[in-house]
C-alpha cells in the first residue's frame, strides 16, 4: 500500500500542477495586481520554490499529519475534508445498500426467468439506467416528485426546522440523537432522492453482473445434483447457485466504490449536498493545490482501504481463499 | 394518499417559512459557500454577502439601493482643506453581538477601528497573519498601505486617518465590505485562548443579524441583533441555504423552500415571473463588458481606425443572443446608474457602409486580427465564446476577418496584460464602491496600462481629467471632469462598450422591503414577510 500511495502523491502533486491556471491569478481577478505584489504572494504560499522543494515540504508536513492550507477559503485542509466527508459517506453508503438490496434479487430473477419478458425489461432497464446522464436524471427526479407532485423536499439534508449540533456528522444518527420529532423522518425524505440518482448506475451494474454470474452458475454440475436430489427451488437458487455466483458480484460492488465517489460529485451538486465530492470540483477550477492534493490522497487511501475489505469479504464468502 | 402527501409536503413548507412558534425566519436559498467570515481576507461577493452585510457594520455605508455614500458606525466625519485628514466623529451607544462565545463588556469605541484597519496595514500586528495565507487582498487593491500614513484615535469616539495624498473616493472605499468593523474585545479575547482563527470562523460585529451557526456548504443561520443600532430588524432568523445549481434554487422558491434567490437562468426569467406566487425584481447591475483594441499595436493605434470597427459592431443583435434580453448597450465606460454618466454622449450608430468607407480612408484593407474570448461567463459577459463569433461575423461585412482565441482564465487575464498583446480583448468590470475613479482609473488609466487597462491607452487629457477629479472633494466639480473624460473617451475609442447586464432578482410575493443592491450585494437590512 506504501508505494501506491507514494504513487498518488506524486500524482495528485503533479496533476493539479500540471493544469495551466496561476492560483494567485485566479485570485486576483479581473482587478489583477502589481509584479512586486504577485512576487510577494508567490513567496507567501511557497509557490516560488522549486518542484521537487514543494513536494519534499508537502511530504514532510503529510507525515506530521499536515495536509496544507486552502489557498481560498484559508482553513486546513483535512478540518474541510473530515466536516465534508460524512455527508457522502451517508448518502453512498445509503446508494450502494439500494444498488445491492434491488439490484441482486432482480439479476436472480432474470436469471432464472432467462428469456423471458421480465428478464427482458430487467436488462432493458438496466441498460437505461446505466446509460443515465446524472445531472439531467437528477434534475428531472426533483422536477417531478418535488415540483409537480410535491412528495420529496428539493435538496438539502433536513428541513431548515431542525436546528442541532453535528454529533457524528451522519444526519440519519443526528437527528436520532437530536430528540426532536419528526427530524429522522426529514432526514430520510431528504435522502430519497440522491440516494435513487446515485444508485441508478451501479444498481444497474449490479443486476447485470448478478445475472451474468447466475446463468453461469445455473448451469454447473453441482447446481444441477442439487436439483436432481429434489431440493426446492428456493433452496437452490438461494444457497447454492447465488453463494457462488456473489463471488464475481462482490468484485463489481468493490469497483463501484470508484463509480460512487464520481457520481457523488454530480449528485451532491444536484442536491445542494455538503460532501467531498463539489468541494473538489470547485477546488480544481480555483487551482486550491492543497485541496486538490489532500483531497486525491484521502480519496486514495478510502479506495485502497475498501478494496482491503474487498479482499477479506471473498474470504469469507469462498473458501477456496481463506487460506 | 397522493393528496395527503402533497398537502404534508406544503405544511412542511409553510411552516419552514412562517417559522417555528411564530418567529419570523426568512430563507435565502444563496449560491454558494461563504470562504470565511472575515471580509477583508477575501474578494469574493458570496463571501460578503454572508459576513460583511449581515454581522458587521462599515464607518461609512452605502445607502441600502444606492451608491451613496451615508453615516455608518460614524455619524460624521470631516476632510482637512488640503485633503490630507479625514476625521471620523464615531456612534456612540452601538452594541456588539452577543453570542454563545462572547459577551461584550463594552460599547463600539476607537479602539476597535483601529484594530480593525491596523491589522491589514501594520506587518507586525498580531492579526496581520492570523491565518495562513492572509493577503488582505481589497485593503491592497484599493492602495490602502500607500494611501493611508496613519489613523489616530483623538478621543474614544474620534478617529482620525491621516492620508498621503488627497484622494476623493476614500470615503466611498472605507463603505466597502474590507472595512467592515470588528470588535476588539473580541480579538483580545480570541488571542488570550490562543484561537485566533475563530475570528475568521465565529463573527462578531455590530450588524443588524448575528451569527448562530455555520453547517459548511449547507446552511448559515442568523439570528436578529436585539441591541442593534438602526433598530431591530421585523424578521427574527435569517437563514442562508446553500444551493448553488440555479435551476435547483428556482425549484425551491416554486415549492417554498426558500423565500428569494439570486441568479436565476436568464431563460427561466419568463416563466418565473408568470409564477402568481412569486414576483421578479430587477436592476440595472453597476459593470460594463467591452472589447478592449491595443492600441498600442497598428492599425489599432490609429483612432479612426478602432471607431470604424466599433461602428460594424451590431450590439442588438447581442444583446439578443448573448444576454437573452437581460442587459442593455453601453456607450459609456461607466453605466447609466452612476453618478456622473454623461448621457449626452453618442453612440457609435451601427452602420457597416460608413465602417468600410472609414476603414479604406484610413488605409487599411485585408486586415486580420485576435478577438478573445473569457473562457468564464461573468454578469458582464455571460457568453464570450457567442459574443466573439458576433463579432467576428460582424466584422467580416466590413471586410475583416477575425481569429477567436481563448486561454484558461488566470493565464487570460495575465496574457491580456501584455503591452505587445496580439489582438482585441473581451472582458468587462463590476464596480467596488459606485465610484466613477473605480472604473476609469482602474480601467483606462495610465498607470493601469500594463496592468487592468487592457486598451493599453493613455490619453494625457483623459488621464489629466480623472487625476484632477481624483484630488477634488466636491462630488459636483467631480462629475463636470468625469463627464468631460467620457467625451474624449467616447471619441479616441479604445474600448468597443458592448453592454450592461440588467440583474434579476426572484423571490415570492410576500417578500416585503427588499432593495437591490447596485453592486450587486444581497442584504437582508429591513426585509420583512407579510403576513
Amino acid at each position: 500500500m506504501i508505494p501506491t500511495f507514494i504513487g498518488v502523491s506524486i500524482v495528485a502533486f503533479s496533476f493539479i500542477r500540471l493544469l495551466p491556471g496561476d492560483p494567485i491569478m485566479l485570485l486576483a481577478g479581473e482587478r489583477g495586481m502589481s509584479e512586486e505584489r504577485y512576487q510577494q504572494l508567490q513567496a507567501l504560499y511557497g509557490f516560488d520554490q522549486p518542484l521537487f522543494v514543494q513536494y519534499f515540504n508537502y511530504m514532510t508536513d503529510l507525515l506530521q499529519g499536515d495536509f496544507g492550507t486552502s489557498i481560498v477559503t484559508k482553513r486546513p485542509v483535512l478540518q474541510e475534508f473530515l466536516t465534508l466527508f460524512p455527508a457522502t459517506i451517508e448518502l453512498s453508503l445509503c446508494a450502494i445498500i439500494v444498488a445491492i438490496a434491488v439490484g441482486v434479487p432482480l439479476g436472480v430473477i432474470a436469471a432464472v426467468r432467462r428469456g423471458s419478458w421480465l428478464d427482458q425489461t430487467v436488462m432493458g432497464a438496466a441498460l437505461v439506467g446505466y446509460s443515465m446522464p446524472i445531472f439531467w436524471w437528477g434534475l428531472l427526479l426533483i422536477i417531478f416528485f418535488s415540483g409537480i407532485l410535491g412528495w420529496t423536499p428539493v435538496s438539502g439534508r433536513i428541513s431548515l426546522l431542525y436546528f442541532f449540533p453535528p454529533v457524528t456528522g451522519f444526519m440519519l444518527i443526528d437527528s436520532l440523537l437530536s430528540g426532536q420529532a419528526g427530524a429522522f423522518k426529514s432526514a430520510l425524505s431528504h435522502l430519497i432522492l440522491p440516494t435513487i440518482v446515485l444508485a441508478t448506475i451501479p444498481l444497474a451494474v449490479i443486476a447485470r453482473q448478478t445475472r451474468s454470474a447466475m446463468l453461469e452458475v445455473l448451469g454447473e454440475d453441482y447446481v444441477r445434483t442439487a436439483r436432481s436430489k429434489g431440493l426446492p427451488p428456493r433452496r437452490v437458487i438461494g444457497l447454492h447457485a447465488l453463494r457462488n455466483a456473489l463471488i464475481p458480484v462482490v468484485t463489481t460492488i468493490g469497483l463501484q466504490v470508484g463509480v460512487l465517489l464520481a457520481g457523488a460529485i454530480l449528485t451532491e451538486t444536484i442536491f445542494s449536498w455538503p460532501g467531498i465530492g463539489k468541494w473538489m470540483v470547485d477546488s480544481v477550477f480555483k487551482r486550491d493545490y492543497a485541496v486538490v492534493q489532500g483531497g486525491l490522497l484521502l480519496i486514495a487511501a478510502i479506495i485502497m482501504i475498501v478494496n482491503l475489505i474487498v479482499d477479506v469479504l471473498y474470504g469469507l464468502i469462498n473458501p477456496r481463499i481463506r487460506h | 394518499m397522493k393528496n395527503k402527501l402533497t398537502f404534508a409536503a406544503a405544511l412542511l413548507a409553510a411552516t419552514v417559512l412562517s417559522g417555528a412558534a411564530g418567529a419570523k425566519t426568512l430563507v435565502y436559498c444563496s449560491e454558494g459557500s461563504p470562504e470565511g467570515f472575515d471580509p477583508a481576507l477575501y474578494t469574493a461577493g458570496t463571501t460578503f454577502d454572508a459576513s460583511s452585510k449581515p454581522v458587521y457594520n462599515r464607518l461609512v455605508q452605502f445607502e441600502p439601493g444606492t451608491t451613496n455614500t451615508v453615516p455608518g458606525l460614524a455619524e460624521s466625519w470631516e476632510i482637512s482643506d488640503d485633503g490630507l485628514e479625514v476625521t471620523f466623529k464615531l456612534r456612540e451607544g452601538v452594541k456588539f453581538h452577543t453570542t454563545d462565545f462572547f459577551t461584550p463588556s463594552r460599547d463600539f469605541n476607537a479602539d476597535d477601528v483601529l484594530f480593525s484597519f491596523n491589522r491589514q496595514l501594520q506587518e507586525d500586528h498580531p492579526y496581520h497573519a492570523y491565518v495562513e495565507g492572509a493577503s488582505w487582498e481589497y485593503f491592497n487593491g484599493m492602495s490602502m498601505p500607500d494611501l493611508v500614513k496613519s489613523i489616530e484615535k483623538v478621543d474614544d469616539y474620534t478617529v482620525k486617518f491621516v492620508l498621503n495624498r488627497p484622494e476623493a473616493p476614500f470615503i466611498a472605499n472605507l463603505a466597502m465590505d474590507f472595512a467592515s468593523i470588528f470588535s476588539k474585545e473580541y480579538a483580545d479575547q480570541l488571542s488570550e485562548a490562543g484561537n485566533l482563527s475563530d475570528l475568521n470562523q465565529k463573527p462578531v460585529g455590530t450588524g443588524p443579524f448575528q451569527f448562530v451557526a455555520y453547517q459548511p456548504d449547507a446552511v448559515i443561520r442568523y439570528k436578529a441583533h436585539p441591541d442593534y443600532w438602526n433598530g431591530k430588524q421585523p424578521i427574527d432568523d435569517l437563514v442562508f441555504a446553500i444551493t448553488t445549481e440555479a435551476s435547483v434554487r428556482q425549484q425551491k422558491l416554486i415549492a417554498g423552500e426558500c423565500h428569494i434567490t439570486p441568479y436565476p437562468n436568464p431563460a427561466d426569467i419568463e416563466s418565473l415571473k408568470a409564477n402568481e406566487a412569486l414576483k421578479v425584481d430587477e436592476q440595472e447591475g453597476l459593470n460594463v463588458g467591452y472589447l478592449a483594441y491595443n492600441t498600442k499595436v497598428a492599425p489599432f493605434d490609429n483612432a479612426q481606425v478602432r471607431k470604424a470597427l466599433n461602428m460594424a459592431i451590431n450590439k442588438e443583435a447581442i444583446l439578443d443572443a448573448v444576454f437573452q434580453g437581460a442587459g442593455q448597450a453601453a456607450k459609456n465606460p461607466i453605466p447609466p446608474t452612476m453618478w456622473s454618466y454623461n448621457d449626452a454622449v453618442e453612440d457609435d450608430a451601427y452602420d457597416p457602409e460608413a465602417s468600410k468607407k472609414m476603414l479604406e480612408e484610413a488605409g487599411v484593407s485585408d486586415l486580420s486580427m485576435k478577438v478573445w474570448a473569457m473562457p468564464v461567463q461573468r454578469p458582464y459577459n455571460p457568453n464570450a465564446r457567442r459574443m466573439a463569433e458576433l463579432i467576428q461575423e460582424d466584422f467580416s461585412k466590413v471586410g475583416v476577418n477575425v481569429e477567436i482565441v481563448s486561454y484558461e482564465w488566470g493565464e487570460y487575464l495575465e496574457r491580456s496584460k501584455a503591452e505587445d498583446r496580439d489582438g482585441a480583448v473581451l472582458l468587462g468590470w463590476t464596480g467596488d464602491n459606485g465610484d466613477p475613479d473605480n472604473f476609469l482609473a482602474v480601467l483606462l488609466g495610465c498607470d493601469a496600462v500594463g496592468g487592468s487597462n487592457r486598451a493599453q491607452w493613455c490619453n494625457e487629457e483623459f488621464d489629466g481629467l480623472i487625476q484632477k477629479a481624483k484630488t477634488l472633494s466636491s462630488q459636483e466639480e467631480r462629475a463636470e471632469l468625469y463627464e468631460e473624460a467620457q467625451l474624449v473617451f467616447k471619441r479616441e475609442a479604445p474600448w468597443a462598450t458592448i453592454a450592461h447586464s440588467v440583474v434579476h432578482m426572484p423571490m415570492r410575493k410576500e417578500v416585503t422591503g427588499y432593495k437591490m443592491d447596485p453592486l450587486g450585494g444581497h442584504a437582508f437590512e429591513g426585509v420583512d414577510i407579510a403576513e
